[in-house]
């Protein structure tokens, strides 16, 4: 017994120097795809002239009476991610049933509608955007587009979760007095279901106001083009008042939507 | 000891609490209850008119000839990848590995003093861990393809921006999700050593530790699948990876070369979220 305790707790030991080295070796090999010359020849002045920048915020760019300031943007931004949201949380229904194990007999019905979430959530807002663009042509209808079909796969995902969490009671009740399938749906399924539909669509918006920022980057509304001009022209001033902005937007969604959300639950 | 939420398909903020039993209503409050919720919806339903018109939202254009021509032409194309250009796009797949790699380990080390730091029942003083907590959030209220942007225009062009933006990215996020763990853990340990005299580190190493290591580790995972499906297009704005040729290719309206990536990219997403999720279900 004495000889056994030894060397049964060593294996575990071993298991994870091996583990760490090869952690290592994976981070040593991921590092040398880097490369590190040609940034400190310029970083210091770089760094400098950022700092300036981001301690003298371009205060001036918040409200312009001629268009195409902060406050304009940012609202875009929110609007993009309300409509977007929005969107998704109505397609997503249907796909939420087809991914619900209770709700068809088969499970290859729910499996393939699992798979096909899996697929949307994968796939790329950005290049969702992209595609987007090209069908309706640059600016935030793009943009609402991207969001309401990508926010589908995670939106879908956590909505089935809850169809498949529900209580069979109330179901079962109205089945076995005769209620018709759409009935069900309507007084059993549904009640149940709908606060916590909301809950995560407010969950998704805050999300997509996070994505609506950076959809901009490439063409598709929103802060995120004023940002990128900012950026390839190294007006750090203006960049350091976008940033706060997208900051403070970001945090005041959160807080909201928080609040609303525990009201809601 | 009280597992910590798993964020499943969460990407970023907490996920949302599980559902609790309302009080039922009683008579007198269920007419006031039904002009309020009427007058939420017609508040929702005017919100949304008017950010409907202010984006010009324009559903007929979505199926107008011109949109319909275009995403068919689109589709048409990309229906057919060229599988000739898959031997050509390996090297920027295991860039974009890589960066995902470095900046989701960088960042979950920096993650662990600072999660530490947070966590009320290591840190109980609360002009350390409160501070430590905004700055946390305050990371996370940027996007890491923000981050990107803003370290390609400092770093210049290349996968060393990537990295950092990862770093940012998995720093905010690993911390977050850890010192909530590191909260949820068995207080009995900890009480047993304070007791006996143990210091800050040794409680850290003997007490935390080893519960929180498991949970730790499965954020870490967690992240890196985000930080793989972020790399991905890191590219679109500079830094690295394969979304670099993605841009390059749509830019040049090779969309049978795209679809080639970004089928590549689903199938190597998909590879390591499965890998990722079985490491996560043995580590909990």
């Amino acid at each position: 017994m004495n000889q056994s305790v030894p060397s049964k707790s060593r294996l575990p030991l071993i298991r994870n120097w091996i583990v760490g080295a090869l952690l290592i070796v994976l981070f040593v090999w991921s590092l040398s795809a880097m490369q590190f010359e040609g940034i400190q020849e310029y970083g210091a002045t770089v760094m400098k002239s950022i700092w300036h920048g981001f301690t003298h915020p371009d205060w001036d760019y918040v409200y312009m009476p001629e268009g195409e300031d902060l406050l304009r943007g940012l609202l875009e931004t929110l609007i993009i991610s309300i409509l977007g949201t929005f969107i998704s949380a109505f397609l997503c229904i249907p796909f939420a049933f087809w991914a619900s194990d209770n709700m068809s007999r088969l499970k290859i019905v729910s499996g393939s509608g699992k798979f096909v979430l899996t697929v949307i959530r994968v796939f790329p807002e950005i290049i969702m955007a992209i595609l987007f663009i090209v069908a309706v042509g640059p600016g935030a209808f793009a943009g609402v587009l991207a969001l309401g079909v990508h926010s589908i796969g995670m939106l879908a995902k956590l909505y089935s979760e809850t169809i498949e969490a529900v209580d069979n009671g109330p179901r079962e009740a109205l089945i076995s007095s005769g209620a018709s399938k759409l009935q069900v749906l309507r007084f059993a399924v549904l009640p149940q279901v709908i606060p916590q539909f909301i809950s995560y669509a407010l969950y998704r918006f805050e999300i997509n106001i996070r994505s609506a920022t950076v959809l901009g980057l490439v063409g598709a509304g929103g802060i995120g083009t004023p940002l990128i001009f900012a950026l390839q022209t190294r007006n750090w001033g203006r960049v350091g008042i976008i940033l706060l902005g997208i900051v403070i937007l970001v945090i005041i969604i959160d807080l909201i939507s928080g609040w609303l959300r525990r009201r809601i639950i | 000891m009280t597992p910590a939420p798993k964020p499943e398909a969460a990407e970023v903020g907490a996920p949302p609490p599980p559902p609790s039993k309302k009080p039922a209503p009683t008579i007198e409050s269920k007419g006031l209850q039904r002009y309020k919720m009427l007058g939420t919806w017609l508040l929702f339903i005017a919100v949304l008119i008017v950010c409907l018109v202010s984006v010009d939202a324009d559903f007929t254009a979505l199926f107008s000839q011109n949109a319909r021509d275009n995403m068919g032409r689109i589709l048409g194309e990309m229906a057919r990848p060229d599988w000739s250009y898959a031997e050509d796009i390996w090297e920027p797949m295991l860039e974009t590995v890589q960066i995902a790699i470095a900046g989701t380990m960088i960042g979950s080390v920096l993650a662990v003093p600072v999660a530490l730091l947070c966590a009320v029942n290591i840190m109980p003083q609360k002009i350390v861990s409160i501070p430590a907590r905004m700055v946390l959030n305050l990371v996370r209220t940027i996007p890491d393809l923000l981050f990107a942007a803003i370290f390609v225009a400092v770093f210049g062009i290349g996968a060393f921006a990537g990295m950092l933006a990862l770093v940012f990215f998995s720093f905010g996020l690993v911390a977050k999700l850890t010192y909530e763990a590191i909260e949820a853990i068995d207080p009995g340990p900890l009480e047993a050593m304070t007791a006996s005299g143990a210091n800050k580190i040794q409680l850290i190493v003997f007490g935390v530790v080893p519960q929180a290591l498991p949970y730790f580790f499965s954020y870490v995972l967690y992240t890196f699948e985000v930080n793989v499906r972020a790399a991905a297009v890191l590219g679109f704005v500079g830094a690295g990876g394969i979304g670099l040729h993605l841009d390059q290719q749509l830019n040049s309206l090779r969309y049978d070369r795209a679809s080639t990536i970004i089928l590549l990219t689903l199938v190597i997403v998909l590879i390591i979220d499965y890998a990722s999720t079985y490491l996560r279900r043995k580590l909990l």
